[in-house]
């Protein structure tokens, strides 16, 4: 059968497994639409946690990022990890025992502040959205690739399928349905690296592959290989970095501390039964999400030692073009492969200097694999339905904090505090509605930034929510005009520098003009300091929370007697 | 109030955060200590094929993650249980 037939039988396999759920979970309730009741078992709640924090940019774009950026790609391993430890550790255990639906119910509540809670909303909804049209973009990019439908048609599609499974479901049809689309991404990542793994180093699991010799019987390791062809190849040694350490360190932190700090990652911990739930379902969603971060590694090895001597030929000489492979041929008609003969020997070269023949796109390291290993057709079907799955869990998460934030905070915390629950799920209903299809426009007319502006994202949280949360679990006596003056000095910071250097004067944008040579990138931890700074200040000249406050800090401190969330 | 007395309150929460800061510890020693700032160090030493700073960069801090998050979570209960807090 042809690529594009089993395509369309395992993406829509997929799409049947999830609005069956979907239909199976259906919410009555705003409790069952916001967090799913707080009845989801925490291994379930690990398994949708990895889905929802897994995008289509994680699934497709990172293993193709490491393999150009060597061990400097470490800046998302472990920043896209790291975060869990500070979120188990620091915050969801004690925003479970508080037991409200949302973050702004938590600032707005600790910090006995409308204000507060209005400056987290729109916290939350303008981080929520930069992410979800990136998202709306990649279910299009794998819907045109695979199904050789155009882009917008595509788009559509899964706006279709999230926008029916978010509103019947919530958090409930939600969480389930993630849990299928974890299984899906998981089996499309790992399957075909598995199979690369054997093939070149004779080792099951892709993990030890990594750190193993290479099966053609030179007794060479893989990545002593892969830096000598590297080097000879005129491209840094792929096991050592580029960047400047300071640099490296302030990305990883921003990306840690805004993984902590994303309210659609914190939202999930309010769906467990209990707090020993809340922290236990963080270990599970980290070693679920742990299966594709230690693979995206080796994924990322094998295949840029397959490209350079697929490309370049054992001898280093180029390979002939009528010799070349055939995946090298069918991804130069998407353009994600170009060759241009510049010495006209009729051999294709690749190399980082004047030799190099060719354009190579990152997004292929993942998206070729299988054919690069000569795997059959299902499996590049599979990977498909990996893809959609990976972006589609994803946008349903940030809808929910989208509706959960107009229809919850802003409409009955703020504006109609009367509302019915019945009322109030419709409201949450139409807002999500309406979030698709702002989403969707985007997804199909992109700004030119939003692929940018996603990574931001991180920055902006670790600059405004994270400092927040802390100090209201952890430092009792802090108030709301240092809660809130830190919250707008972080944002406003890392926001203009930001936006200074990408978008007003980008030609600037060199280390030289940096901070302390710190990237746009990793200023978010700088707007963290700010954060904690400016809030700590601010307290020495205002008086401390109010006692009551205090008392509800000290009541968040320990488990006994945490109910299911609420909105009492 | 659900601690026996003021000072059963004030010793768990010590407890508490003994253990979060020793574990926050671990954290950042093995991504921003062995994975970043002594990674030249560490990188001339191998295991299996590969470099040691490279491994934790790649694969090790991600593990150590996992394990940090369960051991919180065990002793977490465990303590709740101590000092009578934990959920019925």
């Amino acid at each position: 059968m042809s690529v594009q037939a089993l395509t369309f039988i395992i993406v829509g396999l997929s799409f049947a497994l999830y609005i069956g759920i979907a239909i199976w979970s259906r919410a009555g309730s705003t409790n069952d639409f916001y967090v799913a009741a707080g009845g989801v078992h925490p291994v379930a709640n690990g398994m949708a946690t990895a889905a929802d924090w897994m995008s289509a940019a994680s699934f497709i774009s990172m293993a193709g990022l490491i393999a150009f950026m060597g061990y400097d790609g470490t800046v998302y391993l472990m920043g896209w990890t790291g975060g869990f430890v500070l979120l188990a550790l620091c915050l969801a255990p004690y925003l479970r025992k508080f037991g409200k639906f949302t973050v702004p119910d938590f600032i707005g509540d600790r910090y006995y502040s409308q204000t507060a809670r209005t400056v987290a909303v729109l916290c939350a909804i303008i981080v929520s959205f930069v992410y979800i049209a990136g998202q709306m973009r990649g279910v299009g990019v794998v819907f045109s690739r695979f199904l050789e439908v155009d882009i917008a048609t595509g788009v559509v599609i899964g706006m279709a399928i999230v926008f029916f499974y978010t509103l019947l479901g919530g958090m409930k049809g939600i969480t389930y349905t993630q849990v299928a689309q974890y299984c899906v991404l998981v089996f499309a990542y790992t399957v075909p690296a598995v199979f690369v793994s054997m093939q070149m180093t004779g080792q099951f699991l892709p993990q030890l592959g990594l750190g193993s010799t290479v099966a053609d019987g030179s007794g060479e390791y893989l990545l002593e290989r892969l830096d000598g062809l590297s080097v000879e190849l005129g491209f840094h040694q792929y096991t050592e970095g580029l960047r400047d350490r300071l640099d490296v360190i302030a990305i990883t932190l921003a990306l840690m501390v805004g993984t902590a700090g994303l309210p659609h990652v914190i939202i999930r911990f309010f769906t467990v039964p209990k707090v020993r739930d809340a922290r236990r379902s963080a270990g599970w969603a980290l070693l679920f999400i742990a299966v594709v971060y230690t693979t995206a590694p080796a994924i990322a090895a094998f295949s840029k030692v397959n490209i350079f001597e697929t490309l370049n030929g054992p001898e280093l000489q180029g390979v002939p073009v009528e010799e070349a492979p055939s995946w090298v041929r069918s991804w130069e008609r998407t353009g994600l492969i170009e060759w241009e003969d510049h010495n006209e020997d009729g051999r294709l070269f690749f190399s980082n200097d004047e030799r190099n023949e060719m354009h190579v796109d990152r997004d292929i390291i993942v998206l070729a694999s299988p054919e690069m290993a000569g795997l059959p057709n299902w499996v590049i079907a599979l990977l498909a339905a990996g893809g959609v799955a990976a972006a589609l869990s994803t946008s349903a998460g940030l809808l929910l904090v989208i509706s959960s934030a107009v229809s919850h905070d802003l409409l009955k915390r703020n504006l109609m505090p009367g509302i019915t629950d019945r009322r109030e799920l419709l409201y949450a209903r139409i807002a999500a509605g309406a979030a698709v299809g702002i989403a969707g426009y985007f997804g199909i007319n992109p700004p030119g930034f939003v692929a940018e502006v996603v990574a931001f994202a991180f920055g902006l949280a670790a600059a405004s929510f994270f400092p927040a949360i802390l100090m209201g679990i952890f430092y009792k006596r802090m108030n709301s005009a240092g809660a809130v003056s830190g919250m707008l000095a972080g944002i406003v910071f890392t926001l203009s520098y930001i936006v200074y250097f990408k978008f007003i004067n980008p030609d600037a944008s060199t280390p030289d003009n940096w901070l302390l040579g710190i990237s746009p990138e990793g200023i978010g931890t700088v707007g963290m300091l700010l954060n904690f700074a400016v809030a700590l200040t601010v307290l020495r000249f205002t008086p401390d929370a109010p006692p009551e406050v205090q008392q509800m800090v000290e009541s968040i401190r320990y488990p006994r007697g945490a109910g299911a969330a609420s909105d009492h | 109030m659900a601690f026996e007395s003021e000072s059963h309150a004030r010793a768990y929460w010590r407890d508490n955060l003994r253990l979060m800061l020793i574990l926050l510890a671990i954290w950042a020693g093995v991504s921003y200590g062995c994975a970043i700032l002594l990674v030249d160090v560490l990188n001339r030493f191998s295991v299996f094929g590969f470099k040691l700073g490279f491994w934790f960069a790649h694969q090790g801090s991600i593990l150590t993650f996992i394990v940090l998050i369960f051991v919180y979570a065990w002793r977490m209960n465990r303590l709740d249980r101590e000092y009578g807090v934990d959920e019925a």
